[in-house]
């Protein structure tokens, strides 16, 4: 992936880790896949997000 | 070779010696002889002002403690006298890698460029901090008092002076004072007496602290180091830390997990095989090991009335980020030139508040960069180690997940920009940073802009008559000392044809493209925290 303008890293991750903080493991993924429809559609474009896709599912 | 402890001479204070010998009240007393209120002493003593330094022990600090001194507070320690000692000593380091499992994950490199006195920096025991301040201290015998093994018990605030009761070899006596500088560390027992509430976040989690002696280095690369990992095969699940220390010594952070047992884990049963696991057959005997939990806290308001709290008393930090020392000497740095501002008339007490207002600032980011990195390092939930491990394993690749691995955010100057005291400027260095260093064609910046109000003009820009010492660089000028700029560095970082106002602790006040006599005075005057218009007596 190429970097676009820089994100405050750490308030991002503690941001997202008080989302995620006293939910159950149930709640945590369906929180996830929320915020991944979301983000999907604030990026929407569906060849950046077949590469996201792709990157994301390298192992 | 390990750190061979001496005992500081106790003398009997003057207050038993007999009547006459004792001063009826003094300046500033200073309750605690850490790093803290050893570097207060000598910074107030750089500005004229006399102390009566207390301290219950009589021995430097014991144990492992503060190793990671960074660039700003070595810049203070050179306007105190003890930089280039430290430095000299010290072993001198800005990389940090960061593996996980047995992967290099990436590496960071806290001072990419040249052209700057100082190192990002650099590892000392806090022994020899301790010892080469006392030793400093000990050179300004008309204005530092340092009376080892005098405890304060009690104190009152009269308002205009405290009363301090104090617990010496040869018995109490009471001394009063005109400020009290609370340097006594994170249990402070003046805070405690005052009932001050100290809150904040505790981390579950113990370390593991070991200072190992080791004659063949465990690095792979040339120069120091600092290594972390997450989850090595050597400590499964946890996260472990490796920086060298002088004389052959090395620090080693292990995280426990939180079930474990602290008792059972600082043994050298447990703790040996694990540190074969780490440097291999390299013969190595234990210093010292302990067993540590971390926590986050600070008052609300650091000055209250005439006592005033000044480092660990006033706010402590987890140590990844090497924040709770560094942090205290900026603490010191910007409290001592208004203290002494205030003692000889030249300020009104409120330009304390600004010791409050922008060292309140500066501890909630440590604070808040402490706590996030230990938060990283702990996670609470498998939901959090999830996203953990999986920010570990996209960082091999992808530059953006390397942000966020968070090993800790090491201490970096505090900017005051937008605080009371400052000037909005002209120029690239904003108002409220601590200098950038440049050679200079005579020594170092910084050594020219610490210790007094300093005007500065970098290149072509004519320096106004003010009430504060001036000096061009890279200009010609009569009426005050002109330097060259040899490497261009400094008209570089500092921008071409602009002046600067530096206050004594070396932030930028001001600065201007053309700068008057009439605006420098007013930014001048701000800065000291008196009203704009000159009254008829000043
Ligand atoms: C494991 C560990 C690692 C650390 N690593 C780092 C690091 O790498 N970098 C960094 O910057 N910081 C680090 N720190 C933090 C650093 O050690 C502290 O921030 C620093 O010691 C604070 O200095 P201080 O002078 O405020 O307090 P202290 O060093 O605690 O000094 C307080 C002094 O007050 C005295 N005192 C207490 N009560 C009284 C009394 N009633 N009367 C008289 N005297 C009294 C004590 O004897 C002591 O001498 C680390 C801390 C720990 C525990």
């Amino acid at each position: 992936m190429t970097e676009k303008q820089p994100l405050d890293g750490d308030a991002f991750y503690n941001a997202l880790m008080e989302a995620h903080s006293g939910l159950s493991e149930a709640e945590s993924h369906a929180l996830n896949a929320r915020l991944v429809l979301l983000l999907a559609n604030e990026v929407g474009n569906l060849d950046v997000l077949t590469q996201i896709l792709s990157c994301a599912g390298q192992d | 070779m390990r750190y061979d402890y001496h005992q500081f001479e106790t003398r009997t204070p003057p207050e038993l010696g007999g009547p006459g010998q004792a001063q009826d009240c003094y300046d500033v007393a200073i309750i605690g002889a850490g790093p803290v209120g050893l570097a207060a002493a000598i910074d107030l003593a750089s500005h004229g002002i006399a102390s009566v330094v207390l301290d219950d022990n009589n021995v430097v600090s014991v144990g492992s403690r503060a190793i990671c001194w960074s660039k700003r507070t070595l810049e203070i320690f050179d306007r105190l006298g003890v930089g280039q000692r430290m430095l000299d000593k010290g072993v001198t380091w800005k990389v940090g890698r960061l593996f996980h499992g047995d992967d290099a994950v990436y590496s960071f490199d806290l001072l990419p460029e040249d052209g700057h006195k100082y190192p990002a920096f650099i590892n000392l025991q806090q022994y020899y901090v301790e010892q080469y301040l006392v030793e400093r201290a000990q050179q300004f015998p008309d204005l530092i008092d340092l009376r080892f093994r005098n405890k304060v018990a009690d104190h009152t605030d009269h308002g205009e002076h405290v009363t301090l009761k104090v617990q010496a070899d040869d018995g109490a006596y009471q001394l009063d004072t005109k400020y009290v500088l609370a340097c006594d560390g994170a249990g402070s027992p003046t805070r405690r007496r005052m009932g001050l509430s100290f809150e904040g976040q505790t981390f579950e989690e113990h370390f593991l602290i070991i200072d190992v002696e080791m004659p063949e280095s465990p690095f792979e690369t040339e120069t120091p180091e600092r290594w972390f990992w997450f989850e090595p095969s050597f400590h499964p699940g946890q996260s472990a830390l490796l920086h060298k220390q002088p004389d052959d010594i090395y620090r080693i952070d292990l995280q426990l997990g939180p079930g474990a047992d602290p008792k059972v884990e600082a043994t050298e049963e447990k703790v040996v095989p694990r540190l074969k696991a780490i440097v291999g057959d390299k013969p190595f005997t234990i210093d010292w090991m302990s067993v540590y939990k971390f926590r986050c806290a600070k008052l609300d308001r650091f000055v209250h009335g005439r006592v005033i709290f000044v480092g660990d008393s006033a706010h402590v930090v987890s140590p990844f980020g090497a924040r709770g020392g560094n942090g205290g000497i900026q603490d010191v740095d910007n409290l001592c030139w208004k203290l002494a501002s205030v003692l000889s008339g030249k300020a009104s007490s409120t330009l304390l508040e600004s010791y409050d207002a922008e060292r309140l600032h500066g501890a909630n980011e440590n604070i808040l960069n402490s706590s996030r990195a230990t938060n990283f390092m702990t996670p609470k939930s498998p939901i959090e180690a999830l996203f953990r491990n999986e920010v570990l394993r996209l960082a091999r690749q992808d530059a953006f997940a390397r942000r966020l691995i968070n090993s800790g955010r090491l201490s970096v100057p505090c900017v005051l920009e937008g605080m009371a005291l400052q000037t909005p400027g002209a120029g690239p260095v904003t108002s409220g940073t601590a200098a950038v260093d440049a050679p200079l064609a005579d020594g170092w910046l910084l050594e020219k802009v610490q210790g007094q109000f300093t005007l500065i003009g970098f290149g072509d820009v004519a320096l106004p008559v003010v009430d504060c010492a001036r000096l061009g660089i890279a200009q010609q000028h009569s009426d005050y000392t002109c330097i060259e700029d040899p490497t261009g560095l400094a008209l570089q970082r500092y921008g071409e044809g602009i002046a600067y106002l530096f206050r004594p602790d070396g932030h930028v006040a001001a600065s201007f493209s053309h700068p008057s006599t009439e605006m420098v005075t007013r930014a001048l005057r701000r800065a000291q925290g008196l009203s704009p218009e000159k009254e008829a007596a000043a």
